[in-house]
């Protein structure tokens, strides 16, 4: 039995909201000022993103968390947006302090929550390497002695005088990531940050980060790439309304999110009253199901069949809105597509109050499935309304796709592409 | 086995609750991080230089034109006393070390503020921040010394009423005083700057109405008798006229009022490193 890691006792955060203060002078004081005259505050926010999980002015974005991380495991941690996963990161990596409880750790925590942190535009590779190894607190012997293999693992060799601001944005995060990596932490803390680098890079990430562990250190992994958590994680701890809710190998606990705990949401409550929201709200999605070409509403589809994705919405700007842009993303374990009606050149420059907007997908390149579909509106380019989890789901079973009655490969390979075979013979 | 795993249950590197105790002020930590501190020292140095030609021409130029223009509005406009040394050392004194104490003040509130992005991303001891500052500002001090130190050779050439003398050797104690002062002030400012934003416009203002409160610009011989401990009361009095004594041979101050300026200076840290570390427990959730 190896021995923990990590110890995780009672754990709880808090945030209290509305107490915090305006920030200002000025601001504590005309809040003050309303308040003795019984107006209401002036700086209270109206519409801004809401959690479900407060009880007055205190939101618990962790509550009695109990967990223990073995030495060597790759951990996995997943949750809907604002389930605390972030929250319990930061509380780790010492980014701030718990409400109550205690954690324990062994070893040196390294945690690459952002890309290039404290990467200064100014200074060169060389220089950056330095300065981010020392405020991931190594000595700098340290660095000198591992800054060859560093920059050998970045790929950067050829640039590592240039200053970062030149750096394109995979480079700075092959660079960050290299850095970090070679850091040899007994915990590594790695958010979300793979999603920016190129697939080549990625798969070396991954392979370092197993190497990592192999090693006999462990790796938390927080993403939303669930075939890189698939790919690299041994175990997975699923959190929801800021607690943990399952710690089990990554296959059942993501099994288990997948299709117990995120349909729960999206079904249980209509899509109009969703808190998980951010957006100004001039507009907003009160609903979402599918229909056959001819109108027909559907429960599910089959691949290679015509569709209209139809999103209902309501809106209550006092003025028509303008320059409407909508967008959906089709998720299966990670983002397959984005599709806003300006990448085909429509933006809706008059709206009604109230309606649909459809969009009709001809022969849906999807293999059979359970496909997340996610929503985001903007009006003139400013943010209108963005549920943060699934707006609903696309169910997809085997169809003729190709037209020859063949169902194709299945649900491991989701994108289904047509094409001509020919052949072209060498020997004429 | 048995021994082994309690060893395993009492060997843990590092336990995070919600409070420390006050008294614990961490400075361990920051000494295990005393690389980063010099990393960012050079960073500040490279960054600042690369940036601009003209980085360190700068403190060449605007220290000669402050002394100008205090010269010509306070010395022969409105003819304040400068203890009968030439004006243009005794403001280019006075301003020497004003500046570095104001530099580390004011840079030093920043801390939290202009370093939330980072703080929000990663541990490392946050004291690093405010003493790499005041280190760094050192370099600029150093510059401005250098002029200073070339115009009093001048004049000492040109045989001016001035006679440097071993008070000169206070000098180190002089920046130490300055740099842990406005260190400690700094802290407290930037810690409180995390609740109250605007206090941020407070201190250059403030700063600037303490600097008149400062016998930079007039002697502290010229402050009627009553009012003299006022002046006194200022830490950075004693600092700013001891620097002239040295350098310039002229003062009224008895140089034991340095003890104060140490006492009150050591107060000023101890509060600062208290309040600061109170605060960077949980200044990423009110950002």
């Amino acid at each position: 039995m190896a021995a923990p890691v990590i110890l995780i006792e009672n754990l709880s955060k808090s945030y209290r909201l509305g107490v915090i203060g305006t920030g200002t002078f000025c601001g504590d004081f005309k809040r003050w000022v309303a308040r003795k005259r019984g107006k209401p505050d002036p700086y209270s926010k109206v519409g801004v993103l809401d959690h479900e999980n407060r009880t007055g002015d205190t939101l618990w974005a962790l509550k009695d968390i109990n967990c223990s991380i073995q030495q060597g495991d790759a951990v996995g941690i997943i949750g809907r947006n604002g389930a605390g996963k972030s929250t319990l990161l930061k509380i780790l990596s010492r980014v701030t302090a718990p409400t109550s409880g205690a954690v324990k750790i062994k070893g040196r925590i390294a945690s690459l929550l952002e890309v290039g942190t404290g990467f200064h535009p100014e200074l060169t590779g060389r220089e950056n390497v330095f300065l981010n190894g020392a405020i991931m607190g190594m000595r700098r012997a340290e660095i000198e002695r591992k800054f060859d293999e560093i920059v050998d693992f970045s790929g950067v060799e050829k640039f590592i005088d240039t200053p970062v601001k030149r750096y394109s944005s995979g480079m700075y995060v092959r660079l960050a990531f290299a850095v970090a990596a070679h850091l040899e932490p007994e915990i590594l803390i790695v958010d979300e940050v793979l999603a920016v680098g190129d697939a080549e890079f990625q798969k070396k990430c991954l392979g370092k980060m197993g190497e990592v562990t192999e090693g006999g250190r462990t790796v938390l992994f927080v993403s939303h790439n669930m075939a890189a958590i698939e790919n690299l994680c041994t175990n997975a701890i699923l959190i929801d309304n800021g607690r943990i809710i399952m710690q089990d190998n990554t296959a059942k606990t993501m099994q288990y999110y997948l299709e117990t705990v995120l349909p729960s949401v999206i079904d249980d409550i209509p899509l109009s009253e969703r808190k998980d929201r951010s957006g100004n709200g001039s507009i907003r999605l009160t609903g979402f199901h599918i229909e056959d070409a001819c109108g027909n509403k559907l429960i599910a589809a089959h691949s290679g069949m015509d569709i209209v994705l139809v999103f209902s919405y309501q809106s209550h700007a006092p003025e028509p809105l303008k320059d409407v842009d909508i967008g959906f993303s089709i998720q299966g374990k990670e983002t397959l597509s984005v599709l806003y009606s300006s990448y085909v050149g429509q933006t809706f420059k008059t709206l009604p109050p109230e309606g649909e907007f459809r969009c009709l997908v001809s022969r849906l390149p999807l293999s059979m499935g359970h496909y997340q579909v996610g929503a985001r509106v903007t009006v003139c380019g400013q943010e209108s309304d963005w549920p943060r989890n699934a707006v609903g789901y696309l169910d997809i079973e085997a169809g003729d796709f190709y037209g020859t009655g063949k169902k194709g490969f299945g649900a491991s390979a989701p994108l289904l592409l047509m094409g001509e075979w020919t052949i072209k013979d060498y020997t004429s | 086995m048995d021994l082994q795993s309690a060893d395993v249950q009492t060997s843990w590197d590092t336990i995070l609750r919600p409070q420390r105790a006050w008294w614990d002020l961490r400075l361990r930590d920051l000494w295990s991080y005393r690389d980063l501190i010099w990393l960012m020292v050079w960073r500040d140095f490279v960054a600042v230089y690369k940036q601009t030609v003209l980085g360190p021409i700068w403190h060449l130029i605007q220290p000669i034109l402050t002394t100008i223009v205090f010269t010509v509005i306070f010395g022969t406009i409105a003819k304040l006393s400068t203890d009968d040394l030439p004006p243009f050392l005794f403001y280019m004194a006075g301003n020497t070390v004003w500046f570095y104490f104001s530099t580390c003040l004011v840079s030093t509130s920043k801390t939290f503020t202009a370093n939330a992005g980072i703080f929000g991303k990663v541990y490392f001891p946050r004291l690093s921040v405010p003493v790499s500052i005041v280190i760094s500002n050192l370099i600029a001090f150093a510059i401005r010394l250098g002029v200073f130190l070339a115009f009093l050779l001048y004049y000492l050439l040109a045989g001016a009423k001035i006679n440097p003398n071993l008070w000169l050797l206070a000098l180190p104690a002089l920046i130490l005083i300055m740099a842990l002062l406005g260190l400690g002030m700094g802290i407290i400012v930037s810690s409180l700057t995390t609740k109250y934003r605007d206090l941020q416009h407070l201190v250059t203002f403030g700063m600037q109405l303490f600097m008149y409160a400062t016998p930079v610009i007039y002697p502290l011989s010229s402050v009627p008798e009553k009012w003299q401990w006022l002046m006194l009361a200022n830490p950075i009095t004693p600092i700013v006229e001891v620097f002239r004594l040295g350098f310039l041979g002229t003062s009224s101050i008895d140089p034991l009022y340095l003890l104060y300026s140490t006492g009150f200076t050591a107060a000023m840290l101890l509060t600062g490193i208290l309040i600061f570390n109170h605060v960077e427990n949980t200044f990423m959730d009110t950002v």
